[in-house]
């Protein structure tokens, strides 16, 4: 009980930013037509690539005979970068065509 | 300094993430929102790497990082340029996966120095030394990445075709198991010795990678893009995790923005299908629940159309609509719908598209298709619209769609399908369905519309047979 009263104390600006969060991404994306939700879903899937910072940090702050760290970091560093290019690219292609076609109309 | 350049980078960055999705939900602003999100995460990326500091000292290991983000780089690229249009339901599923492998991993190689610092002092309770928050980001960024990865993994593999369905009884019920272990372990690292909380720790990754492969694994093909968005509101929720962790406010804010949007967009497909999220995860939809009322037996004749008389009523019809499905997708035969609509327009016939919501395997598979092949926008009609213009349409011609028009969806109350929007296409002169043999649909339910007077049925693969109508219509 005193650990998680102590934790709430500790991170409460990190616990108001999550509420918060939480909210805004209901408030974005209501009433989103059909057509767009497989790219909204593959945006979104971009976007959470941005866990790629802490693969980064985790590489960087590795000491030079920590292997697990440098192995699994460099695995998480190319896969986190695979989330974010694939991610974003594949976005961008599906909504190329969307567009293409709005201005031929 | 430098640390106060980083904080406004990553406030820039989550602006561009909440910007970046607001605009993905509106179809005119949708492209740019998609680049100011990706502005911001390669800001976000390179603020990190030149002016984050751990503990005073800036990263290091660069030739590493460099290495790595190349190879990401030139495989994300290769493999999202190079992938058809039909396949990149399963590509947003493999990414995903990506994302959660790197969320989990993050975590264990933190979980490897939080272990590590407490070696000195191995009998004592791992609760007693460790950080409990910190313990706490470890341990749920790990499940939720491994669960989040190896589920994004079956999801890819059901859709490319190489894992099949299986479903057996009680697998709901050692699922739930799974997930009490998951649990379980979980706590037990916690209590443990911290000379030894690695064990039940690894124990812990291992299970929910199980977990995510059990819990993927009953859901039926044509339930996977509900699954995927759900999977990656989890890897949201694994970043975020990780976020927490290294009190990033960038990772915190992208993973939760996107583990709550994830969730709504999980919820707001499954009301597109008409069906609750519950039903989906645990309905097992796999050709087990036949309708309930088997039809009337006399009604089980069907009547087949030869090409040149397929061709013949096409051509002189004057208003045709295309009721595209997965069919169409499995086939690669949207060039080919395509040159059959300029033809049919060439000869003065009306022709327009009727595109359900969620026809195909992902809502807008079929405006994603047939824009592949420029069809214009013009000619997509919406269900509803679609459905006030069959009465006046002298053929339907059903491509490869089979649930998104099947008639127990509205008079079967028996029936899975039954209140899910449909395409009223009985409502047409006549009906040619293409389709590649009897096989019922995804939901795995006869189609009675099959077998109405009204309706001809044309076999084959829809490419080939789109190709010899149209060498037919040109003879004419």
């Amino acid at each position: 009980m005193e650990a998680i009263s102590s934790f709430l104390q500790q991170n409460l600006d990190m616990i108001y930013v999550v509420i918060l969060m939480i909210f805004l991404g209901f408030e974005i994306i209501n009433r989103v037509p059909s057509v767009l939700h497989t790219p909204l879903m593959s945006g979104a899937n971009a976007i959470h690539g941005v866990v790629i910072i802490g693969a980064i940090i985790i590489m960087g702050k590795a000491e030079s005979d920590n292997y697990l760290a440098l192995i699994l970091g460099f695995i998480a560093v190319v896969l986190g970068t695979l989330n974010v290019v694939g991610g974003f690219v594949v976005t961008d292609r599906m909504l190329e065509m969307f567009k293409k076609k709005k201005q031929k109309s | 300094m430098s640390i106060s350049i980083l904080a406004i980078c990553y406030i820039i960055a989550s602006v561009t993430y909440i910007l970046g999705l607001k605009m993905l939900s509106h179809p005119a602003t949708a492209r740019k929102g998609n680049l100011i999100a990706a502005g911001g995460m390669t800001l976000a990326i390179a603020a990190t790497i030149f002016l984050y500091t751990n503990d005073g000292k800036p990263l290091g290991n660069f030739g590493w990082i460099f290495t790595a983000m190349t190879i990401g780089l030139v495989l994300g690229w290769l493999i999202a340029k190079k992938v058809k249009m039909t396949a990149m339901p399963e590509l947003v599923s493999f990414f995903n996966g990506m994302g959660g492998a790197c969320a989990a991993l993050i975590a264990i190689v933190e979980f490897d120095y939080m272990y590590r610092a407490n070696l000195n002092t191995p009998d004592i309770a791992f609760s007693s030394v460790a950080h409990f928050g910190h313990y706490l980001a470890i341990i749920a960024g790990s499940i939720i990445g491994s669960t989040s990865f190896s589920g994004s993994m079956i999801a890819w593999g059901k859709l490319n075709g190489s894992i099949k369905d299986v479903s057996f009884k009680g697998q709901h019920f050692l699922n739930l198991i799974v997930l009490v272990l998951v649990f379980g372990f979980a706590v037990y690292t916690w209590f443990s010795p911290a000379g030894h909380a690695n064990i039940p720790f690894f124990i812990t990754v291992f299970l929910a990678l199980v977990y995510g492969v059990a819990f993927v694994q009953p859901i039926g093909g044509a339930d996977m893009p509900v699954v995927i968005s759900l999977l990656n509101s989890f890897t949201g929720v694994a970043a975020a995790c990780d976020g927490f962790l290294y009190n990033n406010k960038a990772m915190l804010t992208g993973g939760i923005l996107v583990g709550a949007a994830g969730s709504l967009l999980t919820i707001l497909m499954c009301r597109a299908m008409n069906r609750s999220l519950k039903n989906v995860l645990i309905g097992s939809f796999g050709g087990t629940k036949a309708s309930a009322k088997a039809g009337p037996a006399t009604q089980k004749a069907i009547k087949e159309i030869s090409l040149s008389d397929a061709a013949m009523v096409l051509a002189y019809a004057k208003k045709v609509m295309i009721v595209p499905g997965y069919g169409l997708a499995v086939a690669q035969a949207q060039h080919s719908v395509h040159d059959l609509e300029k033809l049919l327009v060439e000869r003065g016939v009306d022709v327009k598209y009727a595109i359900h919501p969620v026809a195909g395997r992902m809502p807008g598979h079929m405006n994603v298709l047939l824009a592949e092949a420029d069809v214009d926008y013009d000619k997509l009609l919406e269900m509803e619209t679609a459905n006030d213009e069959f009465k006046t349409t002298d053929v339907v011609l059903v491509l490869g769609a089979n649930d998104v028009v099947n008639p127990a969806a509205k008079n079967d109350p028996g029936s899975p399908i039954y209140g899910m929007p449909v395409l009223n296409v009985e409502e047409a002169n006549m009906v040619i369905v293409n389709k590649r043999s009897m096989k019922p649909g995804y939901a795995g339910i006869e189609n009675e519309l099959f077998y109405s007077r009204k309706t001809s049925m044309l076999f084959g693969d829809a490419k080939k047979v789109l190709q010899e109508l149209i060498s037919q219509i040109k003879e004419i």
